[in-house]
Formats: structure tokens, C-alpha cells, sequence
């Protein structure tokens, strides 16, 4: 008996050397569910947020599938799919059940718009799958609706409140004032930035909440120039924003008062220039100019999306990277082992310097708060920002004291 | 400092004349469509899509041709005037004698696919516009900072619609149009060519949409979504004014921007539900619309 043990041992040791040094020996024989990890990239292929998602996140993925096979050379297949949600959660949830059910899907990424998120973390529990989202904005995911089986990649409302919140008004513009959009969303983003200013020092003079997708905003605006705050914050996001600022700069409010984004992306940005937008400041997860690692990838996601990234896009191209390294190392595609391992192990790429998935789900990373450089700045097209800050990983996101969170241990 | 309702008088005065502004843009727009409808019996909902069309082609004209602003406020609606022509000419001319369900639903395939187009070929989050270099800057009216361009935007669309109204009610060319909508045989029979005039009005109806959306595009963003953002609203004011009725659509837009302004400061979150209440009472007390006659 244990001869033979011995006799199969060294055979395995003789086999995995003949197979080749080079590739690392730690990785077990991979189990896999059809045979092959599948992913599915669930966006808004042609909606409100298909520039900050939409065809670059499937751009992105495809990038890291591609870069994943010429790094690892994996011995098994993997396939990536996409679909449109057209921000109706049912529509979304819908989708993830069929790509669960009938299409092998292992693991869902993007996922953008909150409403959407949340049908399809349910599902993902459900089913047993993994749901990594690198584009939805709500803190629940994490908090009250957090899930074994989903990890919150990019950003959430605290992490984007939290920085302007505080470091603006800790640079002496201690009066704010809210344009909110009049929905669930846009009142968290006003809480959470409030509960920041509030608790630095600063006080918050006034809000007016307009309806979504108005198509005017002077009106709202005026009221933020008579409120006499320094700080105007702009809860919103998309197409509202856009047209916020585009008006605040055309009744002159940018002379006396700071606008601070508190969904803004380098897409919004790129949408209205920078004669518009110099000296807003706000908060990103990535930024394509920020050091080699960022240009060498963003430069490449440029040659094929003809856009820079936002950090959705960078953090889809993570997030599918990270998962198909985790199951290279585990061996499987089975979600609990596929988790434990994301949970305990640091992400490192040109995405995230140490991150790291809490208990609750949320992976943390250091933010950036930036402010838009003026047009004579520009050195170059996309070259948009001026970090103002580096938010660290421990500061940019809820702590885990604040968690509401019923997987969090306390 | 005395105050209307617990607002200082100053910012009344300016939220009026914000909603100046924007009732200008419902009054170029629903004159637009009060015109097709009046005299084609068509419900255009293709008309927020040419609006955008407009804008977009200002864009276009600047970014590609190098042409301004002034030549593009005549050049892009004459464009979207001949997409108009186009699609009279080889759409809707065949469902004039149906219901109006199918020119609706026909208008309404052409938006989406206009829309697409545009969302395909430039994204979603829009395109910048810079304001004419003769308008930078503000007038400072002592109780608000109007900029020189909203000044301009309202009359621009004043003008334009005073023009449409003096054309249709007050000429002869007008007074054939009106007689070929009440009895296209008989003003047939008079030796006037009413399939051209139909035609022509089409063209002119949408080429008032694409001249608002030249207008609106230094003041908002152009972006493929903001006709449909805004073509609900104007529908609404068409009801309001009356379908078919010129004098009501222009009065109509004109009111609902004020009541539209005046919502924002009382209750912002109502501004964009306000008109829509105002629709149903409207409808409930006078069917035809405030202008409109019962036919």
C-alpha cells in the first residue's frame, strides 16, 4: 500500500516536471463547472450610463481575458459574454438567471445602476455564483443587502461623499449647498456628503432637490448663487450633471463658489471640456495619467475603445483579472472557495495598490480627490486632472465599525 | 428687502425670467408641431428627435465644416427640413387617410432610430457647444444675472414665432394652407397644388424643431437624448394650447415655462409633474384645449 503511494507520488512529481517549469506548480488540477469559466459583463449597453460602462467595460473585460491567457496559459477555456440591462432591475435580474441557469455563467462583473445591482446579488446568492461589481453606486450592497457572494469593486456613495466631504472643507469652503437629485440615490449621496462636511467642521446652508432627467437646471442653480454657500455639491450624476455644470458656468456661479461632483467621471469631464469644468474638484477610483502602469493599460484600452477608461472600465479589467487568478489558485469555479481566497488574498495591478476584500464584501483601495485642471494645464488630450489628494485605502471607504453589514463579526 | 411668499423679490423676478427662457423653447417647439398638426392631421412625435437633430447638426457644422454659430442657425434647420421633406415625401404621405395612430407610430419608429444613430455614433454623455463669442457674458438686471445668451434665446424664438403666426393667419399663402387643411379636394379644384403645400409645411414644421435645437445648443448639452427628454413636456403644451391651434401653442409655451419657473422655487420637486397636472385639469374643463376649437 504504501509503496504504491510512493510509486504514484513520484510519478506526479515526474509528470508535473515534464509539463513544464515554467508555470507556477502551486496550482492544483482546475475543476470547472462546463468545463470552462464563463463571464458575463451585464451593463447598459445603450442608456444613461453606457459611456461609463456599456461597450468599454466589455472592452475592458475582453482585455483582461486576453492578457489573462498570455500571462498564466491557462489549460482551460474561458468565455465572455455581455448583455444589456437596460437599467430595469427585472430586466437585469432576468438576465443573470438565465445566464446562471441555462448558459454556465460563473461569474457576473459591471453591473451598474444600484436598482439593477441588488436584483442581481439576490440572484447570484440564489444560485451560488459570484457577482464582482465594479459599477453600481449604493453602499447597500454592502450594508444592508450585503451577500456572501458578491464583492462591491469600485466605488460606493460613502467613498465618493466621504473625500470632497471632508478635504474640501477642510481647505477653509465650510458652507455647502446640495442640487439633489430627487431620488433614492441622489438623497443618500446628499446624506452621506453632509454627515462628511458636518463632521469636519462645516455646515450645509441649504438643498434643492429637482427631479431627474430635468432638462433645465438655471432655475436650481440661481438658488445655489443666492445661498451665498462656497461649496455647491451636485448629487447627482449623468446627464444631470452634465447640464448642471454646463449652466453654473454660464450664470457665472464658478467665480465665487467651488462645484463639487459627487458622481463625476473623466467621462463627464471629457463631455463638456475643460473651459466648463476647471476647478471642480471630486473623487475617482482610478485615473488613466496617474503613474506607468495606468498609461501602459489605458493606452492600450484607448487603442481599441478610442476613449480613456473611466474607473469603471479600469475596475472591470481588475476585477475579471483578480477572479480568473483566484481560480487559477483554487482550482475551481465553485463561488465559496472562489471568495474565501478573493477575501484573503491583496490585489495588486494598475487598478488597485493593495486592495483588499472585507468580510462585507466591499474591496477597499485608495481614492483619488482631484481637481480639473485649467485648459493652459492640458498638456495633452484626456490629460484633465490635478490630484489634489491620495485617499488611503483605511480612510476612503466605511469602516467596518459602521457596517451594517450581518456577515461582519463585531 | 420685500418678499412674494417668503421670496425675496429679486430671485421671483429671476426665476420669471428663467422661465422666460424655457417657455421659449416650448413655444418654438409646440409651434412646430401645432403646425403639422393643424394642417396634416399628423401627430409628430418624431419632432424631440429633430430637435435634436438640430443641435447635432450645429455641432457637426462646427466641428467638421468650421461653420458658426449664425450660419448654423440657418443651415442646420434647413437641413432638418429636408430630412423632414424626405420623410413626407416617401413616409408619411401614404397615411394621411388613416388613423392617427400609424403616423404616430411611424414618427415614433423614426425617433428611435434617429436616436440610436446619434447614441451609437456619439455616445450619451453628449457633446460641448461653446456660446458664441457675441454672447459671453451677462446682463446684470439688478434683481438677476441674465446671460446674454438666454436674453437672445428668447428673442430669437419670439420673433420666429411671431413670424409663423403673422405667415399662417394673416397672408394669402396662409389662407391657402388653412383652406387646404379644412377641404384638401375643393382647394384642389381651385388649381392650388396642395401635396407640394402639405410637403412644404412638413418641412417648415421640423425645421422650426431643428432651429430650437440650434438655439438650445450653446445653453444645454447635445446630447442624443434631449429631444425625448423634452418632447413629452411639449406635447403636453399642444394638448394644453389646443392641437392645432398657432396662437395657443406659442401662449401656451410661453405660460407653462413661467408656471414651470415659479414651481422650481416653491416646490422643485413637483417642477417637472406641474405641467402634466395642468394637462389633466385643462382636459377636464375645456377637451379642445385653452385655444382650440371643438370640431
Amino acid at each position: 500500500m504504501k509503496r504504491k503511494l510512493i510509486c504514484t507520488l513520484v510519478g506526479a512529481a515526474v509528470m508535473s516536471l515534464a509539463a513544464g517549469q515554467s508555470f507556477a506548480q502551486k496550482a492544483p488540477a482546475v475543476k470547472l463547472s462546463g468545463d470552462m469559466v464563463k463571464i458575463g459583463v451585464l451593463t447598459d449597453m445603450s442608456g444613461v450610463y453606457s459611456d461609463l460602462g456599456g461597450q468599454g467595460s466589455v472592452t475592458a473585460a475582453q482585455m483582461a481575458v486576453d492578457d489573462f491567457k498570455a500571462q498564466a496559459k491557462p489549460s482551460w477555456k474561458i468565455e465572455l459574454v455581455y448583455a444589456d440591462h437596460q437599467n430595469k432591475a427585472d430586466v437585469g435580474s432576468n438576465k443573470a438567471r438565465e445566464w446562471y441557469d441555462t448558459q454556465g455563467v460563473d461569474m457576473i462583473t459591471d453591473a451598474l445602476n444600484s436598482a439593477v445591482a441588488l436584483a442581481v446579488s439576490k440572484v447570484t446568492l440564489e444560485k451560488k455564483r459570484m457577482l464582482i461589481d465594479t459599477g453600481a453606486a449604493s453602499t447597500r450592497l454592502t450594508n444592508e443587502d450585503c451577500s456572501p457572494n458578491t464583492v462591491h469593486y469600485v466605488y460606493d456613495t460613502y467613498a465618493l461623499a466621504n473625500g470632497p466631504g471632508k478635504a474640501v472643507t477642510k481647505q477653509g469652503k465650510d458652507s455647502w449647498f446640495f442640487l439633489t437629485a430627487d431620488y433614492a440615490f441622489g438623497h443618500s449621496l446628499e446624506k452621506d456628503t453632509s454627515d462628511a462636511v458636518k463632521a469636519s467642521g462645516g455646515k450645509v446652508v441649504g438643498a434643492v432637490r429637482h427631479p431627474l432627467n430635468a432638462s433645465d437646471f438655471s432655475s436650481f442653480l440661481l438658488q445655489a448663487q443666492s445661498s451665498k454657500a462656497k461649496v455647491v455639491g451636485l448629487a447627482n450624476a449623468g446627464g444631470d450633471t452634465i447640464n448642471s455644470i454646463k449652466a453654473a458656468n454660464e450664470f457665472g456661479l464658478t467665480k465665487n463658489q467651488t462645484i463639487v461632483g459627487l458622481l463625476t467621471t473623466i467621462i463627464d469631464i471629457h463631455a463638456l471640456g475643460l473651459p466648463t469644468t476647471q476647478g471642480m474638484m471630486f473623487t475617482e477610483g482610478f485615473y488613466w495619467n496617474l503613474n506607468n502602469d495606468t498609461r501602459e493599460w489605458s493606452r492600450r484600452f484607448f487603442g481599441k475603445h478610442k476613449k480613456m477608461p473611466s474607473m469603471l472600465h479600469a475596475g472591470t479589467y481588475s476585477a475579471v483579472m483578480t477572479y480568473l487568478k483566484a481560480v487559477q489558485a483554487t482550482g475551481t469555479d465553485e463561488a465559496d472557495a472562489v471568495m474565501k481566497h478573493l477575501k484573503s488574498t491583496t490585489i495588486n495591478d494598475m487598478f488597485a495598490k493593495g486592495g483588499k476584500v472585507r468580510a462585507d464584501g466591499r474591496m477597499v483601495h485608495d481614492m483619488y480627490l482631484v481637481e480639473v485642471k485649467k485648459p493652459a494645464e492640458s498638456k495633452e488630450p484626456w490629460d484633465y486632472y490635478n490630484i489634489k489628494a491620495v485617499i488611503p485605502a483605511s480612510e476612503a471607504f466605511q469602516p467596518m465599525s459602521l457596517s451594517r453589514c450581518p456577515l461582519v463579526k463585531k | 428687502m420685500s418678499e412674494i411668499f417668503g421670496i425675496p423679490i429679486q430671485a421671483f423676478m429671476g426665476q420669471l425670467m428663467l422661465g422666460l427662457v424655457n417657455g421659449s423653447f416650448y413655444a418654438t417647439l409646440s409651434l412646430g408641431l401645432a403646425v403639422i398638426f393643424g394642417m396634416l392631421n399628423i401627430i409628430n412625435f418624431a419632432h424631440g428627435a429633430l430637435y435634436m437633430a438640430g443641435a447635432m447638426l450645429a455641432w457637426m457644422g462646427l466641428n467638421y465644416f468650421g461653420i458658426g454659430y449664425w450660419w448654423s442657425l440657418l443651415l442646420a434647420p434647413l437641413g432638418v427640413g429636408v430630412v423632414g421633406i424626405f420623410i413626407e415625401r416617401s413616409m408619411l404621405q401614404w397615411l394621411y387617410r388613416l388613423d392617427h395612430l400609424y403616423g404616430l407610430l411611424l414618427t415614433f419608429g423614426l425617433a428611435l432610430i434617429l436616436e440610436g444613430l446619434f447614441r451609437d455614433l456619439y455616445g450619451v454623455s453628449g457633446l460641448p457647444y461653446s456660446i458664441p463669442e457675441e454672447f459671453a457674458g451677462a446682463y446684470n438686471l439688478g434683481f438677476m444675472f441674465l446671460p446674454k445668451y438666454r436674453a437672445w434665446v428668447i428673442l430669437a424664438s419670439l420673433l420666429v414665432c411671431l413670424a409663423t403666426w403673422f405667415v399662417i393667419e394673416k397672408t394669402r399663402l396662409g389662407a391657402y394652407l388653412r383652406a387646404a387643411t379644412e377641404n384638401p379636394q375643393l382647394t384642389q379644384a381651385f388649381g392650388i397644388n396642395v401635396p407640394l403645400m402639405v410637403m412644404l409645411t412638413y418641412g417648415f414644421g421640423v425645421a422650426l424643431a431643428g432651429f430650437a435645437g440650434v438655439l438650445a445648443a450653446p445653453a444645454m448639452q447635445i446630447s442624443p437624448l434631449m429631444g425625448s427628454n423634452l418632447i413629452i413636456v411639449v406635447f403636453a403644451v399642444v394638448v394644453i394650447g389646443g392641437m392645432g391651434s398657432i396662437l395657443g401653442s406659442i401662449v401656451t409655451g410661453l405660460g407653462l415655462g413661467l408656471i414651470e419657473g415659479l414651481t422650481k422655487v416653491f416646490y422643485p420637486e413637483a417642477s417637472s409633474t406641474v405641467v402634466f397636472i395642468i394637462m389633466a385639469i385643462v382636459l377636464l374643463v375645456r377637451p379642445a384645449g385653452l385655444f382650440g376649437r371643438e370640431k
